[in-house]
């Protein structure tokens, strides 16, 4: 739109027609304060906060709902504006209780910012303050009425916003009142969003509420460990007895792709990492088949020591190793490479919930068409088959909801389910959950009817007139069927593909090589040149054994080892344990596992929150993950594997080229401990390491990884920086055309469960439970 | 739509409403006479009169609830045979108003938004109703009563009585 120019506290600024005021002098560096207004909700006009004084207009105006005109000549700070400002907070204080000292909020409360400024500290009103006592509407929110200010936020937020329309408004004048939509508790999908939003303490959540005060804790930007999104989420930790804990979890600062959002998971879900449980010291499993503490060199020696001599003896053959989703991208990279260049064995594997290599070999030549999570919020169309992403990934579903009500994008999507986000589609279709692979078939136009359905014909042609579109599909699509998706979109004029995963890290194992025939960057074994070359040392050229496989050999006696690295196979492939009765098993994990428990090593794993490196999204984008929580007693899957090698006498610079210079880690990555060189001296001393040359650098690896996997090959720096970076995958050196098994699995996950980490989170329990207690009416959809 | 059979209004309500929400170019215009024909009916907003009209507005129960809390001429709890609510707004104050009030609570035994134990009359002082001409002015479920006494109230209440008790 056209550009208008007006005048705001004697500057001239510029803003496209229709801009609201509020917005173009926050553009231009001119604070206006408001409580109800927020970027992104529809418009509120209730807290009078931001009123201005507009040259010619006979009141003051209030700044967010009064567009930019031009000419027009605006005050924003003035003694007339202020005394107003004052007068609308004196009116706020009239009922609010000032419990600043015990509320949640205190130290970071919008109501106290602005009484701070505006000096509201006198007030007229004389009456009895009318308290109410707090209410609890679900294991996460609870509510403190006489705090309320009625800025609306909640409710829109979570109607708007998540579609969910949980909270409303009931009464009216002095006696409104912020309502659950059970009446005397929530039911809802528990994001947390409405918390996240109060300006003030009215809404406090289960896991934080008075358990530390803001100023006591350091927060720190890292990504969260959960779904396949890769939400960035900031983690505020406060000291403890055993390391530093993690006590709440928001991204309030609005910095990466999930702007403000995250869900119940990434909100709260990180309990997990304080449970009493939690493995910390290694254990070795004794002949009457106990666990027995041991020190981290009696049992690292033991590991190394039978897995040196099961490799000597049966060969690099005998031993298999799986990997994480969980894990950094340079810790599944050095796992394959211990695998590979330790063990010479390509017997290695993850839990796959989608088939990435299809659809990186049908992307392959088509140009840089993969779509990362940032174009779900702008594209003009979006096409979603198969997958529910309100269950699976949250923050998906959210930027679908956001460029359908914000941009008027236009939604199709296909599922066998009633998914939730048929609501904001403009074209759905429900189809049998045979008939992904035929639905292509059907919208390539090389079938003429499909399933029988009246309604497909108009869905397809509504579809096929977009111009401009991004087609995300869930692990419904596998090989072949992936193929034939990928050509029909390539039909489009501009078209961008994302594949639905299901971990934090589902991407970057696949990424980064924990598959038994494909390198990292998916370089076939056996065209392993650059590797061996970077490497200085033979790889195994044949395809190794894959998850299923492994665990046959095992049944058959014919696997002498097997190394497990912060995953639980046993429990999600259903393996029988006596399969594995005759192979030496080594499990690094926080807990005891249903894998754990036929260890004959555990070693006491950190998780995501507790190490520094990178993690991609199912959509290719990578960031900074950086250390927040810490556990004494635990290390990371890095640590550990570089200290296994290093016991079984391998020589450690040659798996972690370390000490190379100024490509090596300064703190950047530490999280809370550090963030600059002289901060870095002090973490390397605390754990006993060199300056500037330790083993245990990861960037030492990303450096590598840099090297040898052209796709990862991005700009350093603005990663440093904490923001997110798209992977070049049409770099991707597979091979296209071969046939592989997928053997996908995908976790089902649901908004409440998450994987085994989910088994582990009380608080994920308790939601569960009080759910369990109210059955669901339809009313909300 | 609710179905016939599972509707908790009269066939003629249920009918009316199926009419009524074909009426507005979306459904939840439909949601303020909806919910006092039903009151009109059912004598109160009931958590069934809720789930109901949310049903057949298609709408949640919420959002009813947030439209039938606003307005004070809704209400959620039963009321007595006769409702008898007393204007003590300006004009009816200025010609005595409060007394009236004050008077029917004495006669009656009961305070503002209570009901006798026999269920017949129930009390409520309430904003202007509209018949300042006629100051001091009660109305009784839809009649109006105006020009009162303490002593025409009486009459009133007493009529009210008669006509229960035939």
């Amino acid at each position: 739109m056209a550009d208008v120019t007006f005048t705001v506290d004697g500057k001239q600024l510029t803003a496209p027609k229709g801009t609201l005021l509020i917005e173009a002098c926050r553009k231009a560096g001119i604070e206006i304060p408001a409580f109800c207004y927020y970027p992104g909700l529809s418009l509120q006009g209730a807290c009078r906060m931001c009123v201005v004084r507009v040259e010619k207009m006979p009141k003051l105006q209030t700044a967010c709902t009064t567009p930019v005109a031009d000419g027009m000549v605006v005050t924003t700070e003035s003694p007339e504006i202020a005394q107003a400002r004052k007068a609308t907070i004196e009116l706020l204080l009239g009922n609010h209780p000032l419990d600043c000292p015990v509320c949640d909020a205190g130290g970071e409360c919008e109501l106290q910012d602005m009484t701070f400024k505006y000096g509201a500290h006198q007030s007229q009103f004389v009456e009895i303050k009318n308290h109410r006592e707090e209410q609890q509407w679900s294991p996460v929110v609870y509510f403190d009425r006489p705090r309320c200010i009625l800025c609306y936020r909640c409710v829109r937020v979570c109607g708007e916003g998540m579609d969910v329309w949980a909270l409303g408004i009931q009464n009216r004048g002095s006696g409104a009142v912020i309502a659950p939509n059970k009446q005397d508790h929530l039911e809802c999908e528990e994001c947390g969003m409405c918390i996240d939003i109060c300006p003030v303490g009215a809404l406090t959540s289960g896991t934080y509420r008075y358990k530390t005060r803001p100023w006591e804790m350091s927060h720190v930007s890292t990504v969260c460990t959960h779904c396949a999104d890769g939400c960035k989420t900031t983690l505020g930790v406060r000291r403890a007895d055993d390391g530093m804990e993690i006590v709440r979890g928001d991204n309030r600062d609005k910095s990466g792709f999930n702007n403000d959002f995250l869900c119940i998971k990434g909100r709260y879900a990180f309990d997990f990492a304080s449970r009493e449980d939690r493995i910390t010291q290694p254990l070795l499993k004794q002949p009457d088949g106990q666990f027995k503490p041991a020190t981290w060199d009696e049992a690292l020696d033991f590991a190394g020591k039978q897995l040196r001599e099961i490799r000597d003896t049966r060969g690099g053959k005998s031993i298999g190793v799986i990997g994480s989703t969980r894990i950094t991208n340079e810790e599944a990279y050095l796992l394959q490479k211990f695998a590979r260049t330790v063990l010479g064995t390509n017997n290695i594997d993850h839990h796959r919930t989608a088939d990435y290599p299809s659809f990186l070999a049908a992307l392959k030549a088509k140009g840089q068409k993969e779509a990362s999570i940032r174009d779900f919020a702008d594209a003009k169309a979006i096409l979603v088959l198969g997958s529910d992403p309100t269950e699976q990934h949250p923050l998906l579903a959210w930027q679908i909801r956001n460029n359908v009500r914000n941009n008027q994008a236009r939604l199709y999507a296909a599922n066998h389910q009633d998914i939730k986000l048929r609501r904001q589609a403009t074209g759905f279709l429900k189809i049998q959950q045979e008939n992904y692979g035929a639905l292509i078939a059907f919208l390539a136009g090389n079938e003429k009817t499909f399933e029988g359905n009246a309604n497909a014909a108009g869905f397809r042609e509504a579809l096929r007139k977009e111009e401009s579109i991004v087609i995300a599909f869930g692990s419904e699509y596998r090989g072949r069927d992936i193929e034939a998706l990928i050509a029909f979109g390539a039909g489009f004029p501009n078209v961008k593909f994302a594949c639905l995963g299901d971990y934090a890290n589902s991407r970057g194992a696949s990424d980064m090589g924990l598959l038994p025939d494909l390198l990292p960057g998916y370089v076939p074994v056996t065209g392993a040149g650059s590797f061996m070359q970077e490497y200085g040392a033979a790889l195994p050229q044949t395809a190794g054994m894959d998850m299923v496989q492994m665990f046959d050999a095992a049944g058959r006696g014919e696997l002498a080892a097997l190394y497990v690295a912060s995953a639980d196979p046993v429990k999600r492939f259903g393996v029988d344990p006596a399969a594995l009765k005759n192979t030496f098993l080594i499990v690094q994990d926080m807990f005891l596992t249903e894998t754990a428990k036929l260890a004959d090593v555990i070693l006491p794993a950190a998780n995501l929150y507790e190490k520094a490196g990178t993690a991609t999204n199912t959509y290719g984008d990578l960031q900074l993950v950086k250390k927040a929580g810490d556990k004494a007693g635990v290390r990371s899957d890095f640590d550990l594997i570089v200290r296994l090698a290093g016991h079984m006498g391998h020589d450690i610079k040659s798996l972690v080229p370390f000490g190379k210079g100024l490509l090596a880690d300064f703190g950047q990555s530490r999280g809370t401990q550090s963030g600059e060189a002289d901060r870095h001296a002090v973490w390397l001393t605390a754990h006993q390491l060199e300056l500037k040359a330790s083993p245990f650098d990861p960037f030492a690896i990303f450096d590598e990884i840099q090297r040898l996997v052209p796709a990862y090959d991005l700009p350093r720096l603005d990663l440093m920086a904490g923001n997110d970076e798209h992977l070049k995958s049409d770099l991707v050196q597979i091979q296209t055309g071969a046939t592989r098994r997928d053997l996908v699995l995908p976790s089902n996950d649901t908004l409440f469960t998450s994987g085994t980490l989910g088994e582990y989170s009380q608080m994920l329990h308790s939601v569960m439970e009080s759910r369990k207690q109210s059955p669901a009416e339809t009313a909300a959809d | 739509m609710a179905a016939e059979n599972t509707t908790i209004f009269s066939p003629q309500l249920a009918a009316r409403f199926d009419r009524l929400v074909t009426l507005y170019p979306v459904k939840r215009s439909a949601l303020v006479p909806m919910l006092l024909y039903a009151q009109d009916e059912i004598g109160y907003i009931s958590d069934a009169v809720v789930a109901e009209v949310a049903q057949r507005i298609g709408i949640t129960e919420l959002d009813v609830r947030n439209v039938v809390s606003y307005y004070s001429l809704m209400r959620t709890k039963p009321v007595g045979k006769y409702h008898v609510q007393v204007c003590t707004n300006i004009s009816c104050m200025l010609r005595g108003g409060n007394e009236l009030l004050h008077h029917c609570s004495q006669r009656l035994g009961i305070g503002h938004k209570q009901t006798t134990p026999d269920g017949l009359f129930s009390l409520e002082e309430v904003e202007c109703i509209g018949a300042c001409s006629w100051a001091p002015a009660v109305q009784v479920n839809y009649d109006y009563h105006e020009n009162l006494t303490p002593e025409s109230m009486d009459k009133v209440l007493d009529q009210y009585r008669a006509k229960a008790s035939k």
